[in-house]
C-alpha cells in the first residue's frame, strides 16, 4: 500500500451519489420506515374516507384525498427528517463527514434527495385509491397527476422545515418536535385560525397575504389541475431554503 | 517533510479556552504521542487539524494544504479516526469501508476495501453490522476508514482505549508497518504505550503543550512515568 492509490479529489456527482444511496438504504434497515409507510398511508386513506367521505361525495376526484395532506406531511416529515442530522450528531458519525474529503453541501442534498424519495414512496403506495377512483368513475387524469406532484412537493417543503430542526439538536425527538409544531403552524395559518388575533394588529390585506402563506392555500390549486408558479415557488422555497440554511448550521459548528 | 504543521492554534468554547495557542510540526516518519490528562485539549487539538472544528486563532497546515483555506486537498491527504470510533450502527462492517471508499473517490474502490480489510485483522467480521461488533473490533474499524486510502497524515484520537493487551498489540503492529511512510498523531493516556509506540511525544495540559521531545528524552526524565506525568501537568 504506497502511493500506487494516490487519493484523488472526489467528484460532486458521486459523494452526492453515494451519500444518498446510504441514506436511502439507511431507511430500510429499520423497521421503523415499514411503521412510517403503514402509519402514512393507514391515515391517508381512512381520512379520505371516513372523514373526507370520499366514497359518498359521489365525484370522481382526488381533493378530499389531497385535502389532509398538509396534516400529514406536518406530522410525518419532521418524523422521517429528524434522523437527517440528529442522528449523525448523536452516533458521532458527523465527525467522519465533516473530516472526509466532501463539502457539506454534498452531504445535506444527498440526505434531503433521500429522504424526500423515502416520502415519495410512501405516497405513491397510496396510488390504489386513484385506481379506485378510476374504477368507479371517470376522473381527469391530469389533475390526479398534477394532485400528486402537489402532495409531493409539499412533502419537500415540511422535509426542508425538518432538517433545519435536525440539524440544531442531537436529540431526534426534539428535532420531531420542533420541526413538527414549524409544520403545523403552516397548516393552521391557511384556515385563517389566527384571523381574530392578527386582525387586530393589522389590516385585511395583510391578513389575506399571510393565509396564502398556508400549506393548503398552495396545494389546492394542484388538486384542481393547476400547476401555477406561485406555488411551485412557494413549496420549493422552503425545501430548498430548508436545505440551505440546514448545510449553514453544520457548516458553522 | 513536514507534513503537519501546527501553529498557535487557538480555540473557545464559551469562556472555556479549549487550546490556548499550540504549536508544533511532524515529519514524515515520526509517531507522535498526545499525552495529558482529560480536558487538557488533546482532542480539540486533534478535531482542529483535522478540520472538525475551525480554530479561532492560529493555522493547521496538512501535507501543504491549510485545512481553512483548502479543506477538501487536505482531507484527502488525511485519515482521522475520532475518539471511540463512530460508525454507521446499522451497515456491515464491508459497506461501511465501501462507503468511505466511494466518498473519497477511490481508484478500484471494491480493491481497496479488500486490502483494508485484510491489513485491519477485520475479515471475519466484514459481514457483520457495526452495532454487533465487539469493542476491539469496533476501535480497529475506526482504524480502518481512517487508513483506507493509505494517507500521509494520520490523526488518531484514543485507538487502544478500552481494548485489551493483544488487541492493543495488534493496532501497535499495524502503526509499527506504516509508520516510516507517514506523519502520525495517536493521543493515549497510557503512559506504557509511548515506549512502543512512539518517536516523539507531546505533552499537553490546559490547552497547552508542556513538554515535545523524542521519547528518548521522555523516557529520561524519569523512572516512574506517573509522577513525570503529573510534574508536567499540573
Amino acid at each position: 500500500m504506497s502511493s500506487e492509490s494516490s487519493p484523488s479529489t472526489p467528484s460532486a456527482p458521486s459523494a452526492v451519489w453515494a451519500i444518498f444511496n446510504r441514506e436511502f438504504a439507511g431507511y430500510f434497515r429499520t423497521p421503523l420506515a415499514y411503521v412510517f409507510l403503514a402509519v402514512f398511508n393507514a391515515f391517508a386513506i381512512s381520512l379520505a374516507f371516513f372523514v373526507g367521505n370520499i366514497y359518498e361525495a359521489g365525484v370522481a376526484n382526488l381533493d378530499r384525498f389531497f385535502l389532509y395532506h398538509p396534516w400529514l406531511w406536518a406530522f410525518l416529515a419532521p418524523a422521517a427528517g429528524a434522523r437527517l442530522w440528529a442522528e449523525e450528531r448523536r452516533q458521532g458519525t458527523i465527525e467522519l463527514l465533516l473530516t472526509w474529503p466532501i463539502s457539506v453541501w454534498q452531504v445535506a442534498v444527498g440526505k434531503f434527495l433521500a429522504a424526500w424519495l423515502f416520502l415519495a414512496t410512501a405516497l405513491f403506495i397510496t396510488l390504489p385509491i386513484a385506481f379506485t377512483i378510476g374504477y368507479l368513475g371517470d376522473p381527469d387524469v391530469g389533475v390526479i397527476v398534477s394532485g400528486y406532484l402537489g402532495s409531493l412537493l409539499c412533502a419537500g417543503a415540511c422535509l426542508g422545515i425538518a432538517s433545519i430542526a435536525s440539524a440544531l439538536t442531537r436529540n431526534q425527538v426534539i428535532a420531531f418536535v420542533t420541526g413538527f409544531l414549524a409544520c403545523f403552524l403552516l397548516v393552521l395559518i391557511g384556515y385563517g385560525v389566527f384571523d381574530e388575533f392578527i386582525g387586530g394588529l393589522f389590516s385585511r390585506n395583510i391578513i389575506e397575504e399571510v393565509r396564502r402563506l398556508g400549506l393548503w392555500r398552495n396545494l389546492e390549486p394542484f388538486t384542481l389541475g393547476l400547476v401555477d408558479l406561485r406555488p411551485v415557488a412557494y413549496f420549493l422555497t422552503l425545501s430548498f431554503g430548508g436545505l440551505g440554511l440546514s448545510t449553514i448550521i453544520i457548516e458553522r459548528r | 517533510m513536514t507534513l503537519i504543521e501546527v501553529k498557535n492554534l487557538k480555540k473557545s468554547y464559551g469562556s472555556i479556552h479549549a487550546v490556548r495557542g499550540i504549536s508544533f510540526s511532524v515529519e514524515r516518519g515520526e509517531v507522535v504521542g498526545f499525552l495529558g490528562p482529560n480536558g487538557a485539549g488533546k482532542s480539540t487539538t486533534m478535531k482542529l487539524i483535522a478540520g472538525h472544528l475551525r480554530a479561532d486563532h492560529g493555522a493547521a497546515i496538512v501535507a501543504g494544504f491549510d485545512i481553512s483555506a483548502h479543506p477538501i486537498e487536505a482531507k484527502t491527504h488525511l485519515g482521522y479516526s475520532p475518539e471511540g470510533a463512530p460508525a454507521y450502527g446499522e451497515m456491515t462492517v464491508r459497506e461501511f469501508l465501501r462507503f468511505a471508499a466511494d466518498l473519497r473517490n477511490l481508484p478500484n474502490p471494491s480493491e481497496r476495501v479488500k486490502k483494508t480489510l485484510e491489513l485491519c485483522r477485520l475479515n471475519e467480521v466484514a459481514h457483520q453490522t457495526v452495532d454487533t461488533l465487539s469493542k476491539g473490533y469496533r476501535m480497529r474499524l475506526g482504524f480502518a476508514q481512517a487508513v483506507i486510502h493509505d494517507p500521509e497524515v494520520l490523526i488518531l484520537d484514543e485507538p487502544t482505549d478500552g481494548l485489551d493487551p493483544n488487541q492493543k498489540f495488534e493496532v501497535r503492529r499495524i502503526l509499527k508497518e506504516m509508520a516510516s511512510r507517514k506523519a502520525v498523531i495517536v493521543s493515549t493516556h497510557i503512559l506504557e504505550e509511548i515506549d512502543e509506540l512512539c518517536t516523539r511525544v507531546i505533552v499537553i495540559a490546559h490547552g497547552e503543550v508542556r513538554c515535545d521531545e523524542s521519547k528518548e528524552k521522555f523516557l529520561q526524565r524519569g523512572a516512574d512515568l506517573n509522577e513525570v506525568f503529573r510534574q508536567l501537568t499540573a
